[in-house]
């Protein structure tokens, strides 16, 4: 099975452990992980979004974040990027400081965020153009990247279309192109699969696969389980804004199912009557 | 069913005021602007009440005929005037037509325009004091002139929305609106010029309107207050007719609106054209300067202020020209590089959260401001050029030429400066990507003035050195004062934009994350 043979690959990774808030913040090791935060957190108003978290992301791997809706997946992803400052903690991509040397980190990540608009007006091919050239590429590498891009990612009819134009999918579709535009080590994608059809799914996921069998890491966030378990070697479930488990997917999901596991973690299944007036018959 | 779309219009609206305290204000402000015009009119509707009925007759029809085409004619325009009640919203539940026709045209009776217009038809009894039946009449046709007016402005909008539904329409009306809103005031003086002339037109053309949908519910209790039962009839049953006729096409295409979801056509297109990326240098500051000059050709929200540029000087020529002053060209290219230099201190706003593509790739600040300056210059600086040096053509007399240039360059380049350090600083609400350019989102006017006019104001203290001596040179008419203002002009208004440019760069380079969440508050 090749997936499992890729997981293999990456697993020889540097040792990964998630802890819950307390360890005290230290530099990571020379060995740096591809993404590693200390004592991260954000308050919003009196809600803390993320409690301070830790968690190490090897480099090379394929990690998944999992967590119930509003957990704090976002707004760990967002401040791990630069794009939203933290109250507390640090956080390096390949040791190198993200608040504290931000073009240095930035040209390092290729990241997808959630809930962001885009440039729409202008075409796909436009934008993904524009992705390159602000990470100061020059002209020819993108535009033979760019139609690479498109060609792998089934846009290359639309290339031309704006993409305030382009349906949901195609949209993530495009954001994900920008965002790998500069062949970045680290790949942070925000919930990359929501309104992608299957087909689409797929040959994104051989695309991260062969990436990440080529040295790159990604971590994408997901609530989409099944996909975690079968795509990710590394699985970090967060929740209120805490880490409850981090590893590999095998020691996460401990022989259950990442499913049930994350269940019995999470919390918060119903067993209460149901609705019993739902019932048709 | 309809008190229930009514409490939910009131609902939404209360929970708009306790999101933003702002929009209470606002609309705490509207309210009393309305009440104040209310109370004009009614003074102004007693007062031609005590004078002859024919007179009071002919004000009330035009002005009712001119309400009922605001109403049909507005919302047309600026899309999204008032959706709170969306038909949209309402697809998925199955509400019986009737009652969500009856919801909807009351709902849009709450809220400032709708009541004005409601007590304002009522308040045509006044103008009726002295025939009590007249009086009765007005209170009666009241009802049914404002529901004509919301009934209308609804038809108007569900048939356009079809229209609209394809992107291209919906851009395209939201630029060419402007241009009527632009250009009201010389309208309104060639209107009223041209009424001047000829005394009889205005009763004459009430009389047409009578007749007509547009006039005959206004005018039906004139007609009462002049003995005219059977006239007064006939005009209440085609007002009456008119509203019922409204209503049922309004039914028509709501239906088919419901059941119709608004369809993109789009043409497919493949790649190839890379438009302005392929003529700007492949570095940070040239894409963002491809990317910032196609919004401003392909986003309505800089669209509209586009457009507005050659009719700045009409609206002009109307204000002065009458007098016979035509030294007000000589103030066109400073005024346009005031404006337009102006136009960029939004950007970070108008980008709105997709803005955190630059933050992503972590673009350098003064790649971000240098590239937004050049995209603007790239028309600005040609266009002021032009205003400047074309009305000397008119005048005829060139000696002023080097003070108009050095002005209107010293604030073109000033003014860019500033804007770069403006909206790397302040961010306020303003439309949405691809929403129309009218639309102000709640809360934003109070922030979005404060920030213009002290941004103005800052503007006029730094240009004021080549403003003095051009002035000089307009006042004494030496030539040494004229070429001194050009060159101050341009040597301090390059300065001042190397300066903006640096100063605003630092501050995104500080800044940037903290913008993206303040403009990602507005969405």
């Amino acid at each position: 099975m090749p997936d499992a043979a890729r997981r293999g690959d990456a697993r020889t990774a540097v040792g990964l452990t998630g802890t819950i808030g307390g360890a005290g913040p230290h530099r990571p090791q020379p060995a740096a992980p591809a993404l590693a935060l200390r004592g991260l957190a954000k308050r919003f108003g009196g809600k803390i979004a993320v409690n301070g978290i830790n968690l190490d992301v090897p480099a090379g791997s394929f990690y998944g974040l999992v967590g119930p809706n509003g957990a704090g997946k976002t707004t760990t992803l967002s401040m791990a990027t630069g794009m939203l400052r933290p109250d507390y903690g640090q956080v390096w991509v390949h040791g190198t400081d993200v608040w504290a040397q931000p073009l240095a980190a930035k040209q390092l990540m290729g990241v997808l965020p959630d809930g962001v608009r885009l440039f729409d007006r202008l075409t796909g091919e436009q934008l993904v153009t524009y992705a390159g050239l602000l990470r100061g590429m020059d002209r020819a590498t993108v535009a033979s990247r760019v139609a690479d891009l498109l060609r792998a990612l089934d846009l290359a009819g639309d290339a031309g279309t704006l993409v305030v134009d382009y349906s949901a999918g195609m949209t993530k579709k495009i954001a994900l192109a920008s965002a790998l535009i500069h062949a970045p080590r680290l790949l942070v994608l925000d919930e990359p699969f929501e309104a992608v059809d299957p087909v689409s799914a797929a040959n994104i996921r051989d695309i991260l696969h062969d990436y990440v069998a080529s040295g790159g890491t990604v971590i994408v966030s997901s609530h989409v389980m099944d996909l975690v378990q079968r795509m990710c070697d590394h699985v970090a479930v967060i929740a209120q804004g805490n880490v409850l488990a981090a590893g590999t997917v095998d020691e996460v999901r401990d022989g259950a199912s990442l499913e049930d596991r994350f269940v019995q973690l999470v919390g918060g299944r119903g067993r209460s009557e149901g609705l019993s007036w739902l019932r048709t018959s | 069913m309809v008190a229930h779309l009514l409490r939910l219009k009131l609902t939404l609206l209360r929970n708009g005021f306790k999101r933003s305290p702002w929009q209470l204000v606002g609309v705490i402000l509207g309210a009393l602007y309305a009440v104040g015009v209310l109370g004009m009119l009614l003074v102004g509707l007693v007062f031609l009440g005590s004078g002859e009925p024919d007179m009071a007759r002919t004000a009330i029809i035009l002005a009712g005929a001119a309400v009922f085409l605001g109403w049909a004619l507005i919302p047309m325009v600026a899309t999204g005037v008032d959706m709170t009640l969306d038909p949209a919203r309402f697809v998925p539940f199955a509400i019986p037509m009737p009652q969500l026709l009856a919801g909807l045209a009351l709902g849009g009776l709450i809220g400032i325009p709708g009541a004005v217009t409601l007590l304002a038809s009522l308040g045509q009894a006044a103008a009726w004091w002295q025939h009590p039946a007249a009086m009765i009449a007005a209170v009666v046709c009241a009802p049914v002139a404002a529901l004509t007016a919301v009934v209308l402005s609804r038809l108007t909008t569900s048939a356009s929305t079809t229209l609209a539904s394809s992107r291209r329409f919906k851009d395209l009306s939201g630029v060419i609106g402007i241009i009527p809103l632009m250009l009201l005031g010389p309208i309104i003086i060639g209107i009223t010029e041209g009424l001047e002339s000829s005394q009889d037109f205005l009763p004459a053309l009430a009389e047409t309107l009578a007749w007509t949908p547009l006039g005959s519910i206004w005018a039906a209790p004139g007609d009462i207050a002049v003995g005219q039962w059977g006239t007064a009839a006939a005009r209440f049953g085609i007002g009456a007719a008119f509203l019922a006729l409204i209503a049922w096409l309004w039914k028509l295409s709501l239906a088919r609106a419901l059941v119709t979801p608004p369809y993109n056509a789009v043409t497919r297109r493949g790649a190839g054209r890379l438009g302005w990326f392929s003529r700007f240098p492949a570095t940070p500051t040239g894409a963002v300067a491809a990317r910032a000059l196609t919004y401003w050709f392909k986003d309505p929200r800089y669209g509209a202020s586009l457009i507005s540029i050659p009719l700045i000087p009409v609206v002009m020529a109307f204000a002065f020209a009458p007098a016979g002053d035509f030294g007000f060209m000589l103030w066109l290219g400073p005024i346009m590089a005031f404006l337009l230099s102006f136009a960029i201190s939004a950007d970070i706003s108008y980008d709105n959260t997709a803005f955190a593509l630059h933050v992503t790739s972590g673009v350098s600040g003064r790649a971000d401001r240098a590239g937004r300056v050049i995209a603007c210059a790239a028309f600005a600086l040609p266009v002021t050029l032009v205003f400047a040096v074309a009305p000397f053509f008119f005048l005829g007399s060139w000696q002023l030429l080097p003070a108009t240039l050095g002005l209107s360059l010293g604030v073109l380049l000033s003014g860019l400066g500033l804007s770069s350090v403006v909206s790397a600083r302040y961010t306020y609400n303003v439309p949405l990507p691809g929403e129309s350019p009218f639309k102000t989102p709640p809360g934003s006017a109070a922030r979005m003035m404060i920030v213009q006019m002290l941004g103005m104001l800052v503007l006029v203290l730094i240009a004021l050195p080549e403003a003095a001596l051009a002035l000089a040179a307009m006042v004494t008419g030496a030539p040494l004062f004229s070429w001194l203002a050009l060159a101050v002009g341009l040597v301090l208004g390059t300065a001042l934009l190397v300066i903006g440019v640096r100063a605003g760069g630092a501050w995104y380079d500080r800044r940037a994350p903290e913008l993206l969440q303040a403009v990602a508050i507005n969405r």
